[in-house]
């Protein structure tokens, strides 16, 4: 097997790690060359949606691809409620615990509208129309005059029994509201936040500022972003008949094909799971040899709904890329 | 069968009618019925009728509605010594309702929810009827409350008895929450049960190496308690009793009951077998030695030796006098004698004899004193009649002694009404219950009995720690004694008592749990199951001659421990027995079994006893078939009706012992013995506490123990009403989940309503080296989004007291600065001086800002011109103490039962776990977290799922819970297929199953999955075990333990740091630290700490006579010549003045070491 697969064994994952140097391996010229690079990187794009980006990143070494994982997830800034100043709150739930969950609602912010928080400042001065965006809660529960007879459902009895996202107002401070084209909203318009019931109330303003994932997971603009190495399914030694069957079922659907000879062959081995179900049975002992492709990755970039996932992939580059320049000034040494 | 199905209706519980709904779990009326599988659905048919509390509500139902009238029946009369006309006479007793009232009031103080909040005593008044005479004429008078009983929450007489969900909310009160508890000045106070051996039965017990055989029967009535042992000495035997100075032969017992004859004895005893003839003849030379033949002989010497406590007054009694009572009272006092008709008594004694001997002659013979059939459980209400017996006597004591006083005086202008001299005392039966249940301390002057640690404080933990509490079994034995045996698992535990749910330590096995489906009988009348051994064939003992009583193939018949007749065909006997029993002629608690080495049938209708149901078996087939269970489900038949058609019944342990129980209906097939009965389901070996482990069978045993005692310690939901209470200390869980794998006990106790942990994510593998000796490694993400985020309030009371000159403590406002801001400590009050809900408190600040009028302690006369306005106050607020802030959830104002006010305020945290919390799963794993680690540096799996915990594999080998595993391989697969899954003891999810969906949802069978660290980007090389496994946060946290000083308090006498946190007291530097640190040779650090930075004190000595002086000057040689000015510890200062206080005189001779 060459040697930028990754071994998948019964017990074990070998041949794991790429050697000292990134992108070096025992044989071959492997200095680094940014054409060559250029020419051999590849980008490919399963699909892009609103909330989700699948993408794969081919012949790029492990760090690179780990650092804007890593960068995704704790380090691309965006927007959440950070302090909440409750006025009332007679609700059964606890002010702290609906901190809490207003904090982590994800609110889409561009972030790039908002500077970031000088937290040496006192609490009084920290917050400007510059770094802070409002978002405001007043309900009050009431009982519904209207509601039907023998109802038993509390949203029908009550007005506002059930607090959402959505019930959170924005309030533009100075010039807010025009540099806010898009009004700041909750991403998810029904996250639920509280059950009222008639005579109870919650008031309050949350201050929404920028801030990054390492502090805070509500600040990470990505429900996760990770990636999988792409799957090797090599066959060494034809399997036919119903053995050929037996085959294609210790893999998910669509990976293993069976042509019309009655042997098996791979289909898409990118949409195999690496269940190892195959190296169980004694059957196919020696006659399948499973991997992972060490530098091809398999993108998967769920965004909160804040930004879109390609922004979020864009912004860790330029993260990493900021990073790298810092370190290229520092003065050696330093 | 249409007035049960009403009562079914009637008592409607939403949480049960679930069980009984069309579609109940995915089962359908349609589908088909398998009795093997099915018949499980008896236990939440009985847990709907008996409750998981049910022997506490039972037992204190039949207190108020029984016994208490049978009290009341044993004290009827209260005569005067003074006027022989007079009498009163007790007819009828009623707790809760009166006489007039509509059936099913139910007359309490308050709901019981309000009665905690303001430290009431949860309570209904008791009614007496009563019949007395004023002058000449007899009046009756109804409905005389006597005093105010406690009630039982959840018993008939609380006005939480059958109603709805809905109702018990309008009360504040929580369905889910079990009773069985008083409420008794604010606090919940559980009567625990309590394991005794068995009263009125005979114990045989040998000592192999002293050659002692003993029978002992401690015979227990309303009046008196006492034991009688039977007892060999020298291979003689001798009655032995505490109020008979000296050991008697038994010869002349029996001779004194009645049966001169020696032939007779010996039958009655020995029968006709030569070898117990042989071992017992001895003792009818002893009788003959001492010249004892007749009864009035063996009466004088019995008389002679008894010891006598009389009253002052009483008449002197004769020798024979003295014997006749001796043995018609004292002996064996639960045998009533009348008409001195000794002969029963006598029976009993020649049955005790006849024990010995056949001890004596086949020491295999004796009673095992931790048979379970041999111990009784005392509840809550066999107690509180014991005590209200001891109160209701010291009132009409009280009584008496006040009519007499008031009949006594020769002349009275009125006629005398004896009710108004009643009232007066009406208050000392309330404060003695009341006393009792919050004290815990049971004294009663009948029995000078004085037992402390009766009642405990219900722990509010969590829901499942308050349940554990109520299942609780005490043990009277001794914590401190060596003995292994009452603390050994006794195989008669099962299905009885719990198998794992014990604590760890002193009262390690002596403290036990009641299994899941158990229940502890009540006392049954006595008097109509004798008439019915009668006329089933028992041929009465007053008729039998004694040569044919134990003769071969006659079997005795014991009603109660008590031979009450013989029979010759026992098998029919019983068989026709159980027949009446399982027709529901005769209540389904009376137990019967045959004892073939005694040739005995015993008959037990006692309380105390704990029995369970099983199904029952004819001809290896169970008699419930899927018909019965279609009705069960259909919700046509409850429990009581299996019971009723004889498909269900009642064993308690010995009867148990009796009879061949299949564990499964597998296990009959083709077998040859004949099975009597089958159990319902296995898994009810286990208590409510240990069925919340998912797979119990599979981990290694103590570790199911050790889950069953940190269960106890997770924090979760309490009650539906828990945002309610103002307990001192209560837990919450921000965000409780219902575990992913679940049992069928979870559900049947409601965890999965009032659940305390969270399915966390688990990696099993090692990471940063902070994970060792159990400590586990927690995603920061996860804490951050709420994973263990728990809130602890703190109750703080404040009373608000009035004083005898008329001066009251007040709370006052704020206090503001110039600029009109509260001041610091006042920030968090508002304009009223209390705190403000939803404020922010903090270490320092005031919560209620009360004050105390100056001249409280003046006397009210003293200073009576100063006008009231004038009063002046001193501040002396409450301040809050501690290193967070905390905030203020609730103020509650009320008046409590003296008349003043009560302010309690409900502090609250929310805390996010932190380095050093406690966690557990539920298989006995705990570990504190050992580092907090962030998301994007942990390892993820394909679908960039990271683990919530990491735990080291370390854990798994040497306490091979391998439930663990199997749990997480089944909450993978539940959580993969969308289902919930089961780990029920003895069934359960199966393994293969929960492999077949993973591999399905393209995972691996073994639950191992291909991981990627975080840090590198690269594959991990193992494959590591993956999946959610639930945890339990323990109150265990960091931040109530963190301590630290450097300087602070001393303590007033030894001028030494104080000791502990609570007084932020100095760490000690112990006797091994400073012997290391001698070792080492650091004198000065040595000296630093014990000394300089401890207790240093300069103290001027003199150096002529030793002894200390001050300012430079000896006091005792009158000079200041030779003061040496020198550091000692304060605490040796002390203890050479306290020597000089005892006339001992330390003197200090000094000189210089350089």
């Amino acid at each position: 097997m060459s040697d930028n697969i990754v071994g998948i064994e019964y017990n074990r994952v070998t041949n794991t790690s790429s050697t000292d140097f990134p992108g070096h391996s025992a044989n071959g010229d492997f200095s680094w060359d940014i054409e060559k690079f250029k020419d051999s990187f590849d980008i490919q794009i399963s699909y892009i949606t609103e909330r989700t980006a699948n993408f794969d990143l081919v012949n790029i070494d492990t760090s690179i691809a780990n650092a804007f994982r890593r960068v995704m997830i704790a380090e691309v800034p965006s927007v959440a409620a950070e302090a909440v100043y409750m006025f009332m709150n007679t609700s059964v739930i606890q002010d702290e615990v609906l901190a809490h969950r207003i904090g982590l609602i994800p609110l889409k912010v561009d972030p790039d509208l908002l500077n970031w928080v000088d937290k040496t400042l006192d609490e009084n001065e920290r917050y400007t129309e510059e770094n802070t965006v409002v978002l405001s809660l007043d309900v009050v529960c009431t009982k519904n005059s209207h509601a039907p007879k023998n109802s038993t459902n509390p949203k029908e009895l009550y007005k506002n029994a059930h607090i959402y996202a959505k019930d959170l107002k924005f309030e533009p401070q100075g010039g807010q509201a025009e540099r806010f084209k898009i009004k700041p909203v909750a991403a998810d318009p029904d996250i639920l936040l509280a059950k009222l019931r008639p005579g109870q109330e919650i008031s309050l303003r949350a201050h929404c500022i920028l801030g990054i994932g390492s502090d805070h997971a509500k600040f990470s603009p990505v429900a996760t972003a990770s990636y999988r190495l792409m799957p090797v399914i090599n066959i060494t030694e034809p399997i036919r008949g119903d053995s050929a069957k037996r085959f294609q079922k210790c893999f998910p659907s669509g990976v293993i094909g069976i042509n019309k000879n009655g042997e098996a062959y791979v289909k898409d081995a990118r949409k195999d799971t690496v269940s190892r179900e195959v190296l169980r049975h004694e059957e196919f002992n020696g006659k399948v040899k499973l991997g992972r492709k060490r530098d091809h990755f398999i993108f998967n970039v769920e965004s909160t709904g804040a930004m879109s996932p390609e922004e979020i992939f864009f912004k860790s580059v330029r993260v990493l890329k900021n990073k790298a320049q810092y370190l290229r000034n520092c003065p050696i040494g330093q | 069968m249409s007035k049960r199905k009403f009562k079914v209706e009637a008592e409607s519980d939403e949480a049960f009618q679930e069980l009984f709904q069309p579609e109940y779990r995915g089962k359908k009326l349609t589908d088909e019925i398998n009795t093997a599988d099915d018949k499980w659905n008896l236990l939440p048919a009985f847990l709907k009728v008996k409750g998981l509390v049910k022997q506490h509500l039972d037992s204190f139902n039949y207190f108020v509605d029984v016994d208490l009238k049978k009290i009341i029946g044993a004290n009827e009369l209260v005569l005067s010594d003074v006027d022989p006309e007079f009498y009163l006479k007790y007819l009828d007793i009623r707790v809760g309702h009166k006489s007039s009232s509509t059936p099913g009031t139910k007359e309490v103080i308050l709901p019981p929810h309000e009665c905690r909040l303001r430290d009431l005593t949860y309570s209904a008044p008791i009614y007496v009827d009563v019949e007395y005479t004023r002058g000449r004429k007899i009046i009756m008078h109804k409905d005389l409350e006597i005093g105010r009983m406690p009630i039982m929450l959840r018993s008939n007489k609380c006005i939480l008895d059958g109603i709805t969900e809905k109702q018990m909310a309008k009360f504040d009160e929580c369905p889910l929450d079990p009773g069985g508890y008083f409420v008794v000045n604010g606090t919940e106070k559980v009567i625990l049960v309590q394991e005794q051996l068995s009263k009125n039965r005979i114990i045989v017990e040998a000592d192999e190496k002293k050659n002692i055989v003993q029978a002992s029967v401690t015979s227990s009535t309303h009046e008196r308690k006492s034991k009688t042992y039977v007892i060999t000495k020298n291979d003689k035997i001798y009655l032995k009793h505490n109020s008979i100075g000296e050991d008697i032969p038994i010869v002349i017992v029996l001779k004194a009951a009645g049966i001169t004859s020696d032939l007779e004895i010996l039958q009655l005893v020995c029968g006709s077998d030569p070898h117990y003839q042989d071992l017992f003849v001895v003792n009818f030379e002893e009788a003959a030695k001492l010249e004892v033949f007749t009864q009035q002989q063996a009466l004088n010497y019995v008389g002679k030796r008894v010891k006598t406590i009389r009253r002052a007054g009483a008449p002197k009694l004769s020798q024979l006098q003295e014997g006749i009572e001796a043995i018609a009272t004292t002996i064996i006092a639960h045998i009533t004698v009348s008409d001195l008709q000794f002969r029963e008594k006598a029976l009993y004694i020649a049955t005790m004899a006849r024990r010995v001997v056949m001890t004596m002659y086949n020491p295999k013979m004796v009673d095992d004193r931790d048979y379970v059939g041999n111990k009784r459980l005392e509840l809550a209400g066999q107690l509180m009649s014991l005590l209200f017996e001891d109160l209701f006597k010291k009132f009409n004591s009280d009584f008496k002694a006040n009519i007499d006083k008031i009949l006594k005086k020769p002349s009275r202008t009125s006629e005398f009404d004896a009710l108004l001299s009643i009232n007066i005392h009406s208050n000392n039966i309330t404060m003695g219950l009341n006393r009792a249940i919050s004290t815990g301390n049971w004294s009663l002057k009948r029995f000078k009995m004085e037992r402390a640690g009766v009642t405990h404080v219900l722990s509010r933990l969590s829901y499942i720690s308050a349940l554990g509490m109520m299942t609780r079994i005490s043990s009277q034995f001794e914590k401190s004694r060596k003995v292994s045996g009452p603390r050994a698992l006794q195989p008669s535990q099962f299905g009885m008592l719990c198998t794992s749910d014990t604590p760890e330590g002193e009262a390690c096995g002596l403290v036990k749990n009641l299994a899941l489906m158990t229940h502890i009988t009540t006392d049954d009348e006595e008097a109509p199951i004798k008439k019915l051994c009668y006329v089933l064939g028992c041929e009465n003992i007053l008729g039998i001659d004694s040569a044919t009583l134990h003769s071969f193939g006659n079997y005795g018949i014991y009603l109660n421990g008590t031979l009450i007749g013989t029979n010759r065909f026992p098998s029919k006997f019983v068989s026709d027995f159980r027949k009446l029993r399982r027709t529901g002629k005769i209540s389904e608690f009376v137990s019967i079994y045959t004892n073939s080495h005694q040739n005995a049938v015993h008959i037990a209708t006692d309380g105390g006893r704990i029995c369970r149901p099983l199904i029952l078996v004819e001809n290896n087939r169970p008699k419930i078939t899927a018909d019965h269970l279609r009705k069960l489900l259909d919700g046509e038949w409850a429990f009581d009706d299996f019971l009723i058609h004889g498909l269900v019944e009642y064993l308690d342990v010995n009867e148990e012992n009796d009879s061949l129980i299949a564990l499964y209906e597998s296990d009959m097939d083709n077998a040859e013995s004949l099975f009597t009965h089958l159990e319902i389901e296995p898994f009810t070996v286990l208590g409510a506490v240990a069925g919340l482990i998912p797979y119990p069978h599979h981990n290694q045993s103590p570790r199911n123990t050790y889950q069953c005692a940190m269960g106890k310690q997770a924090i979760g939901a309490i009650a539906y009403n828990q945002f309610r209470r103002i307990d001192t200390l209560l837990y919450f869980m921000v965000y409780p989940q219902q575990p992913m794998v679940k049992t069928k006990t979870i559900e049947l106790i409601d965890y999965d309503k009032l659940p305390a942990g969270q399915n966390a994510t688990v990696a099993v593998m090692s990471y940063s080296g902070y994970d060792i000796e159990d400590a586990l490694v927690l995603n920061k993400a996860s804490i951050d989004r709420g994973f263990g985020r728990c809130q602890v309030v703190r109750k703080n009371t404040i009373q608000l007291k009035r004083y005898p000159n008329h001066t009251k403590d007040v709370v006052s406002g704020m206090r503001v600065d110039e600029d009109g801001k509260a001041i610091f400590p006042h920030q968090a009050l508002g304009p009223d001086g209390l705190g403000e809900i939803g404020a922010r408190v903090e270490n320092g600040q005031v919560y209620v800002n009360k004050c105390v009028p100056t001249n409280a302690g003046e006397s009210v006369l003293g200073h009576n011109e100063q006008s009231p306005s004038a009063e002046s106050h001193r501040e002396t607020p409450a301040y809050y103490k501690g290193p967070e802030p905390s905030y203020v959830d609730q103020v509650m104002m009320s008046v409590s039962d003296n008349d003043q006010a009560l302010i309690k305020v409900l502090l609250r945290q929310t805390r996010r776990p932190e380095l050093g919390d406690k966690f557990s799963s539920r298989h006995g794993q705990k570990g504190v977290c050992g580092i907090i680690v962030q998301q994007e540096d942990l390892p993820f799996n394909d679908n960039g799922i990271s683990p919530d915990i990491i735990m080291n594999p370390h854990g798994f080998p040497s306490r091979m819970t391998v439930g663990k595993m199997i749990e997480l391989i089944s909450g993978k697969a539940g959580v993969l297929n969308g289902s919930l899954e089961y780990g029920t003891c003895f069934g359960g999810s199966k393994l293969e199953d929960m492999s077949k969906i993973l591999v399905e949802k393209g995972f691996s069978y073994s639950g191992k999955d291909m991981l990627y660290s975080g840090i590198t980007g690269e594959c991990l090389q193992a494959y590591i075990f993956f999946g959610p496994i639930y945890y339990q946060k323990l109150k265990h946290m960091v931040l109530d333990k963190m301590h630290a000083r450097a300087r602070g308090p001393r303590a007033v006498l030894t001028r030494q740091p104080t000791e502990g946190r609570s007084r932020d007291g100095g760490l000690r530097l112990g006797e091994m630290e400073r012997d290391c640190v001698i070792a080492y040779g650091a004198s000065q650090l040595l000296l630093e700490r014990l000394m300089i930075s401890s207790d240093a004190f300069e103290v001027d000595i003199c150096n002529k006579c030793g002894l200390m002086g001050y300012n430079s000057w000896c006091t005792t040689c009158k000079s200041s010549e030779n003061i040496i000015r020198m550091t000692i510890p304060y605490a040796a200062k002390l203890l050479f003045q306290e020597l000089l206080s005892m006339n001992i005189a330390p003197r200090l001779k000094l000189g210089d070491i350089f």
